[in-house]
């Protein structure tokens, strides 16, 4: 077995205990990398269905290819796809250039909540990882949210020998992140053994430049790269990368503590 | 933590190291100082937090380079586990930082319960403190033995070997004392950097490796696919024509073929295939560690809890048993309360029966006649659970002999068991049905063959009720009904049993005897089901002991509990209840039970004519 093998092995083990445990469950899938690696492992967990709903917060802002690719690979894997979207915040004009992290708190984080309502969610599947940036090394598993999908993260459940915590009070919201012990490279590394079908923004096809990291296109930059396919991005993350993933993501720079204000009221 | 470079970009298998200590003992300067004198910081970051430090005039600390958090800064304290990574020539590590402030057990417990190997930190200058013992009991209850100690802040005491031996034989002694060994003591300076990529000059006296030099000597942890089969079922899953059961191999290995047993049920199956998605062939293997799914040739009911084995090597299955047990939760362990007990895919109430030993882990003393374990001790007692689990004593099979605990909703205790006697009559009595159940010896008819000529599955229909009620004209009257349709039924009454088999020993009433009496009684039905039949057969009310040993020698054969009372909530479960009215007419009795063991599939009907 090699170090994949025991990341998926671990996933897939996560996916069935959540799976089991919650029965108004959502996947939530932003197009990206990490979110469809999520999905292909359900389907592993699931031996080829994926029987949890997928959720996706359409900003509108969104790059038009992920759109497509979305509808696109829905079909083909039959996923069961649920678009949210905070259509009042958007009426009113909300845009990014009224700050950035007030949008990403009305589109994103609203938009979610009002999703997570409207159909009864009590429980998140998301595709975080703990490499991503400091808070999110921080995450259990299983991590439990308040009424307010507030996030205490200085009062959390242990978590050993993969027993998790699966009960709650009522009211309590669950996220569980399944990935949350890969990193970055693995992630590719999976991606390319798997030949999972990625969206194309993450290649470099024209001009040296490709997004490492996929948001809504008024904050999402691209980075300097000349990688254009996925053993060319496994090289290029193996030898080259010094600066953040999420370097691209404009939300993250606009304040040191962005993330983890974003991450306490809700933010994925 | 996404900034610390290129080595977050680790391709391949990682250590997972842990490190411990009573607080400021040094545990994050010395993460600190592994990643410099690793090379594994991003360029520029050391001088970045050197710069803040400056500007806001503190004295600069390894442990503000950890801090991720605003809170955490402002605390002065780690709070929780993080994952960081650095390299040697040899391998990987991933640091998962477990700190020692006494309020976070619970995150130092989360991160060693997944860590491979330990360091645990010692000040020179204080000596051993409450959290250092803490620490190393902890790390032996979770099985984490590959301990090296490591003497900090040298610098402090002027690299004196006094110091340093005095609190190497004390410790020494300490772990002695709970069954440990650890791998090393290492004299350190964190700070200067003294002994933690390579030996220096300092301490000539010491001939012992460095910290990174022990670290390349610990040895990787290897899933124990050496060990007997163990599988807990997580789930069962009819998304397609397959009925696959799922879950996580957690010792030993699995063949397409083999011969199956699931505890506690008792239930035998044959592995028909092994299931996965998007592979290039079809699995004929598995081993441990990996997540699985397989079908059975036969259709037995199966579900999460269940573990398998194999039939000649079967986990222990009882009610009580004897753990070594730490505790978190802000509410005490007492006797009287009910817990939640999470073993492998188990869950199952359960209540503290006995407390051996209460032991305050910080001093390693006995707390004498405390009825009770408080945050942060730790404890030998015996747990009783409401449903009989299976498991492993935790020194034979780890993954299956180790536990939690939940109070109301939150994970507070967890532990190893450590040793099991079946000790009361019902763990005597299912330890025999399970020596009985593994030898028995198999002609060559199958169960299902005898059922498919017999048009039903054998079953034993206990038909109960205060005296005088009618049971035992029910019990002739569809016994009859039942042969008539050209079934295999047969009324086994227990006066008949006690006339021949069990004629040897004293009447019912007198105490002491009657459970033999139930034994021969259980075993000669176990006989009749083994050969296929319906066995009918009549009980009191207050036989409800009786009854249950019954249950545990039919196995794994079904009890159908036909109960006939008046009474609107009698104090005992049934499949069917009857009224005394209902019960006096045989003919729609009989009729009643009959359409029950239809619905449940135990009469199926002939396939044939005679
Ligand atoms: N003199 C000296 N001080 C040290 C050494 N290691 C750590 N310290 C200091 O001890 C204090 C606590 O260290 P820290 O790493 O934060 O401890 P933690 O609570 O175990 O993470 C800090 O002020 C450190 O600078 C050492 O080797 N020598």
């Amino acid at each position: 077995m090699d170090h994949l093998d025991d990341l998926e092995n671990q996933s897939i083990f996560i996916l069935r205990e959540a799976y089991k445990n919650f029965k108004n469950l959502a996947m939530l899938w932003s197009i990206g990398k990490d979110s469809t690696v999520l999905v292909w492992l359900a389907r592993k967990a699931f031996f080829g269905h994926c029987p949890i709903p997928l959720v996706h917060i359409d900003t509108s802002y969104k790059i038009p290819a992920m759109i497509e690719y979305r509808d696109k690979v829905a079909k083909e894997w039959g996923l069961n796809l649920i678009v949210g979207q905070n259509k009042k915040a958007l009426d009113e004009g909300m845009n990014h250039t009224m700050g950035r992290m007030v949008c990403c708190e009305a589109l994103k984080t609203q938009g979610l909540a009002t999703i997570m309502e409207d159909k009864g969610y009590t429980g998140l599947i998301l595709g975080i990882r703990r490499d991503e940036e400091g808070t999110r090394a921080k995450e259990r598993y299983f991590s439990p949210r308040d009424k307010n999908f507030e996030w205490n993260f200085k009062d959390q459940p242990p978590e050993l020998w993969d027993q998790f915590k699966t009960k709650f009070k009522d009211g309590t919201h669950i996220r569980i992140h399944p990935i949350l012990h890969w990193t970055e490279l693995n992630v590719w590394e999976y991606i390319q053994r798997e030949k999972i079908p990625i969206i194309d923004l993450y290649f470099a096809i024209e001009e040296g430049k490709r997004y490492r990291s996929l948001g809504c296109a008024p904050c999402t930059g691209s980075i300097d790269s000349k990688a254009k396919n996925v053993d060319e991005i496994v090289e290029e993350l193996k030898h080259h990368t010094t600066t953040s993933e999420r370097s691209g993501r404009a939300q993250d720079q606009e304040d040191t503590y962005a993330m983890q204000k974003l991450r306490a009221k809700g933010y994925m | 933590m996404n900034d610390n470079g290129s080595v977050a970009n680790l391709s391949g298998r990682q250590m997972r190291l842990v490190i411990v200590g009573h607080v400021d003992h040094g545990k994050s300067t010395l993460v600190g100082r592994l990643l410099s004198d690793t090379g594994s910081l991003p360029e520029g970051k050391l001088d970045f937090i050197k710069d803040i430090c400056e500007r806001q005039g503190k004295a600069f600390e390894f442990a503000f380079l950890l801090d991720a958090l605003e809170e955490e800064q402002d605390q002065g304290i780690t709070i929780d586990t993080s994952q960081i990574f650095f390299k040697t020539l040899k391998r990987h590590y991933v640091i998962i930082d477990a700190p020692g402030h006494k309020e976070f057990l619970k995150n130092m417990v989360t991160g060693a319960a997944n860590a491979e190997s330990a360091l645990l930190l010692i000040d020179a200058y204080e000596g051993v403190q409450e959290q250092s013992r803490r620490h190393g009991y902890i790390l032996k209850l979770l099985g984490l033995t590959q301990v090296a100690v490591v003497v900090n802040k040298m610098d402090l005491v002027d690299y004196d070997p006094e110091v340093f031996f005095k609190i190497k034989s004390e410790y020494t002694d300490f772990l002695k004392s709970i069954g440990v060994e650890a791998r090393e003591f290492i004299p350190v300076s964190a700070k200067k950097g003294v002994n933690i990529a390579k030996r220096e000059n300092e301490m000539p006296w010491y001939k012992g490796p460095s910290v990174l030099e022990m670290l390349d000597q610990f040895e990787e942890s290897v899933p124990p696919s050496h060990l007997p089969f163990r599988f807990p079922v997580q789930d069962v899953y009819k998304f397609d024509e397959r009925r696959i059961i799922a879950g996580r191999v957690e010792a030993g290995r699995l063949k397409v073929g083999d011969r199956l047993i699931f505890s506690p049920s008792n239930k035998k199956s044959v592995v028909k295939s092994i299931e996965a998605w998007s592979v290039a062939e079809q699995p004929t293997e598995a081993k441990s560690a990996e997540s699985i799914g397989f079908t059975l040739q036969e259709q037995i009911f199966v579900e999460r809890g269940d573990i398998a084995s194999r039939v000649d090597e079967m986990p222990i299955v009882s009610t009580t048993f004897d753990v070594n047990l730490f505790w978190m939760g802000k509410r005490h362990l007492e006797k009287g309360r009910s817990y939640t007990l999470k073993l492998t895919t188990q869950e199952v109430p359960c209540e503290v029966i006995e407390f051996k030993k209460v032991i305050d882990a910080s001093t390693l003393e006995t707390l004498s006649n405390q009825d009770f374990v408080a945050k942060n001790d730790v404890a030998e007692l015996t747990l009783k659970t409401r449903k009989p689990v299976a498991f492993d004593l935790f020194g034979v099979s780890a993954t299956t002999g180790r536990f939690v605990m939940v109070d109301d909703y939150d994970v507070c205790g967890g532990g190893i068991i450590t040793t099991y006697t079946p000790s009361n009559k019902e763990d005597k009595l299912r330890d025999e049905v399970r020596y009985r159940n593994f030898n028995w010896v198999k002609s060559n008819i199958e169960s299902d063959e005898r059922a498919y000529r017999n048009g039903h599955r054998a079953a034993f229909i206990l038909i109960s009720g205060d005296s005088g009620v009618g049971k035992a004209d029910l019990a002739r009257h569809l016994e009859e009904k039942l042969f008539k349709l050209n079934f295999q039924s047969y009324l086994l009454d227990r006066r008949n049993v006690g006339l021949g088999v069990a004629a040897d020993i004293a009447p019912e009433d007198s105490k002491g005897t009657a459970g033999e009496t139930v034994r021969r009684f259980g075993e000669v039905s176990k006989l009749f089901l083994d050969a296929g039949h319906v066995v009918i057969s009549t009980s009191n009310a207050f036989n409800q002991d009786q009854d249950a040993d019954i249950r545990l020698l039919a196995e794994p054969h079904p009890v159908v509990d036909i109960l006939i009372t008046d009474e609107a909530h009698p104090n005992r479960e049934a499949a069917v209840v009857l009224t005394l009215k209902e019960a006096k007419n045989q003919a729609e009795a009989a009729q009643k039970v009959y359409h029950y063991l239809k619905d449940q599939k135990i009469l199926t009907g002939h396939n044939y004519s005679i």
